[in-house]
C-alpha cells in the first residue's frame, strides 16, 4: 500500500516542482475552450447546451496531455527500469500512476469549471452529480490512459500512437459523462445518476484491466 | 426495383472491396515468396 | 547468396512443393467455391427473395423496407465477420502472453491477420449499414444509437491495433504488447455494448434482426446463404493474410541468418563489415 502511496507522491511531488501541467496543460485546456467559444460563435443558450459536451471533449484532449507528461517523467530518467526492479507489482504501479494523473486531471477540471461558468454562461444545479461523475469520469480516463499510456512508450510513435488508441476506449466515457453533467447542469432532461453509475463501472472496469494488463506491458517497457 | 443505387452502392462496394483485397493479398504473397526458400514458406514445412 | 542447400533436406524421392505465392489447392478450391457462393447469394439476394412490404392496415398504404431489405442480405452477414475476427485476434493475444516464444508466433500471425481482415469487414459493416439505414431512417447517421457507435468504436479500435504493430519493429515486443491491445480492446467493446443499451433504451436500430423481426423462410434463407458465403470469404482471406505474415516472418529471419552468416564468415576471414551492402533483415520489420 505504501508503494502506491510512494509513486503518487513522488509523481505530485514532480508535478508540483515542475508545474508542467499547471503552466501548461491547464492552460492549453482552457485555450481549448475559448476556441470552441470562437468556432461555435453562439447565443448563450447555445453554449449552455454544449457545455457538458465541450466540457468532457477537452478533458479528453488534456488528459492526452496530462498522460503522455505522466510517461515521460518515467522514460527520461530511465525510471521504468527503476520501477521494474524494486520488486513493486504492476498493478501497484498502475494505480500510483493512475492516482496521480486523477489528480492533476481534477485540478484542471476545477479551473475548467471555473471557465464554463465565465465563458459560456453555464451554472451548477446539483453538486453532488457533478462532483461525483467527475470524479468516476476521471479516474476511469486516468486508469485507461495510464494503461495505453505505457503501452504507447514501446512503440517508436509515442506520440500520435496515444490518442489513436486511447480516445476510442474513451469514447463511452465521454457519452456517460456528458449525459451526467448535462443532467447536473441542467442542460438536458436525462436520468445523471443512472450515468454516474455507468463512468463508475467504466472506472471499475479499466482500473481491474489496467491493474490486470500493467505488470505485462512494464517487463517490455 | 427500388432503391437501386443504394443496392447497387451497397452490393458493389463490399464485392468490390473484398476483391481488391483479396488481389492484393495475393499479389503480396507472390513477392514475398521471392524472397523465401521454398522449403521455409509453410508453417507446416518450415522447421522453426 | 541462397541458402536452399543449408536448409533440412527434402523428403526423399519427393520433389519440393511448388510454392509461388500464399496459393495452394485448398484454397484454390476455397476460392471457387466463394466464388460460386457470390453468384448463388446474389440471386436468392436480387431474383428469389421478395422485397419488404406490406400494407399497413391504418392507412392502407404499403410501406416496410421494400428493396432496401436486399442489403441486409450483404450487411448482416458482414457485420458479424469483424466480432468473430477480433475474437480470434483477442485469442491470440492471450496465447502469446501465455505461451513461451516457441509457438506465439503462430499466434501472433494470426491475431494480426485476424485483426486486418477483421478491420475491412468493420469498415464495410459501417459503409453498408449506412447505405442501408438512409433509406430506412432518411439519415446516414444517428449519433444516440449504441450498435452504431460499438460499430464504430470497434472499427476505430482495431485500425489502431494496426498502426500500433506497425510502430514496433521487434518481433517479440510487438507481440507481447499488441497482445494487450487486442485484449483489451475486444474486452471493453461487449461490456460497453451491454452497459451502455441497457442504460439508454433510445435506440433506432433495428432489434436483432433474426430474432425480432418478422422474418420468413426464403429471407432466412437467403440470410443463411450469405452467412456461410461470407464466412468462406473471411477463411479465404485469413489463410492468405496468415500466410503473408509467415513469409514476412520467414523473410525477416533469412536475412538475419544471411547477415549472420556474413558476418561470421567476414570475422574468420579478418575483413572489416561492408557498409555498403544492404542487410534486409537489420532494417525495421515490415508491416505485419
Amino acid at each position: 500500500m505504501h508503494e502506491i502511496a510512494a509513486i503518487v507522491r513522488k509523481d505530485v511531488r514532480i508535478e508540483l516542482r515542475s508545474r508542467v501541467v499547471i503552466t501548461q496543460v491547464l492552460p492549453f485546456a482552457m485555450i481549448v475552450l475559448i476556441l470552441f467559444g470562437l468556432a461555435l460563435d453562439a447565443d448563450r443558450s447555445t453554449l449552455r447546451s454544449f457545455t457538458p459536451g465541450l466540457f468532457w471533449v477537452t478533458v479528453l484532449f488534456a488528459s492526452i496531455l496530462a498522460i503522455q507528461r505522466s510517461v515521460s517523467v518515467e522514460t527520461a530518467a530511465s525510471a521504468f527500469e527503476a520501477l521494474r526492479l524494486s520488486g513493486a507489482a504492476g498493478w501497484k504501479v498502475f494505480v500510483g500512476k493512475a492516482v496521480a494523473v486523477a489528480a492533476q486531471l481534477i485540478a484542471i477540471e476545477t479551473a475548467m469549471l471555473g471557465g464554463v461558468i465565465v465563458f459560456y454562461r453555464s451554472s451548477v444545479d446539483e453538486v453532488v452529480l457533478l462532483v461525483t461523475s467527475a470524479l468516476a469520469a476521471t479516474l476511469a480516463i486516468a486508469a485507461a490512459g495510464s494503461l495505453y499510456g505505457v503501452l504507447a512508450v514501446g512503440s517508436g510513435v509515442r506520440d500520435t500512437i496515444l490518442p489513436m488508441l486511447l480516445l476510442p476506449i474513451l469514447a463511452p466515457v465521454l457519452v456517460a459523462a456528458t449525459r451526467a453533467f448535462g443532467d447536473a447542469m441542467g442542460a438536458t432532461a436525462v436520468n445523471g445518476w443512472s450515468w454516474c453509475a455507468l463512468l463508475a463501472c467504466f472506472a471499475l472496469l479499466y482500473g481491474l484491466v489496467g491493474g490486470i494488463a500493467y505488470g505485462v506491458v512494464l517487463e517490455d517497457a | 426495383m427500388t432503391h437501386v443505387g443504394y443496392l447497387i452502392a451497397g452490393w458493389g462496394i463490399t464485392l468490390g472491396a473484398v476483391g481488391v483485397y483479396a488481389a492484393s493479398l495475393v499479389r503480396r504473397g507472390r513477392s514475398l515468396a521471392k524472397t523465401v526458400p521454398p522449403d521455409r514458406q509453410r508453417w507446416m514445412t518450415a522447421d522453426d | 547468396m541462397t541458402i536452399t542447400n543449408q536448409s533440412a533436406p527434402v523428403s526423399q524421392g519427393q520433389p519440393p512443393a511448388d510454392f509461388s505465392g500464399t496459393a495452394s489447392p485448398t484454397t484454390r478450391w476455397l476460392g471457387v467455391a466463394a466464388l460460386i457462393g457470390v453468384a448463388v447469394l446474389l440471386v436468392f439476394a436480387f431474383v428469389l427473395s421478395e422485397p419488404d412490404q406490406r400494407l399497413d392496415p391504418d392507412t392502407n398504404i404499403v410501406i416496410g423496407q421494400f428493396d432496401a431489405v436486399r442489403l441486409l442480405y450483404v450487411h448482416v452477414p458482414v457485420a458479424i465477420l469483424p466480432y468473430l475476427a477480433f475474437s480470434i485476434t483477442a485469442l491470440g493475444g492471450v496465447m502469446v502472453l501465455l505461451k513461451g516464444s516457441a509457438s506465439a508466433t503462430w499466434w501472433d500471425i494470426t491475431a494480426a491477420a485476424a485483426a486486418e481482415v477483421g478491420v475491412l469487414f468493420a469498415g464495410l459493416t459501417l459503409i453498408t449499414g449506412m447505405i442501408w439505414g438512409r433509406p430506412i431512417w432518411n439519415t446516414w447517421w444517428e449519433w444516440g444509437d449504441v450498435r452504431l457507435m460499438t460499430s464504430l468504436m470497434l472499427f476505430l479500435v482495431y485500425l489502431g491495433y494496426l498502426a500500433y504493430r506497425r510502430a514496433m519493429p521487434v518481433a517479440e515486443t510487438r507481440a507481447r504488447r499488441s497482445a494487450v491491445v487486442g485484449i483489451v480492446g475486444m474486452i471493453n467493446i461487449p461490456i460497453v455494448n451491454r452497459s451502455v443499451e441497457w442504460w439508454e433504451n433510445r435506440t433506432l436500430h433495428q432489434k436483432s434482426t433474426l430474432t425480432e423481426m418478422k422474418i420468413e423462410d426464403l429471407t432466412l434463407l437467403s440470410l443463411i446463404i450469405g452467412f456461410v458465403v461470407f464466412g468462406l470469404i473471411f477463411v479465404w482471406l485469413m489463410v492468405h493474410r496468415f500466410r503473408i505474415g509467415w513469409l514476412e516472418h520467414q523473410a525477416e529471419t533469412v536475412g538475419l541468418d544471411a547477415a549472420i552468416m556474413q558476418r561470421r564468415a567476414q570475422a574468420m576471414t579478418g575483413t572489416g563489415v561492408d557498409e555498403s551492402v544492404d542487410h534486409p533483415g537489420l532494417t525495421k520489420g515490415g508491416d505485419q
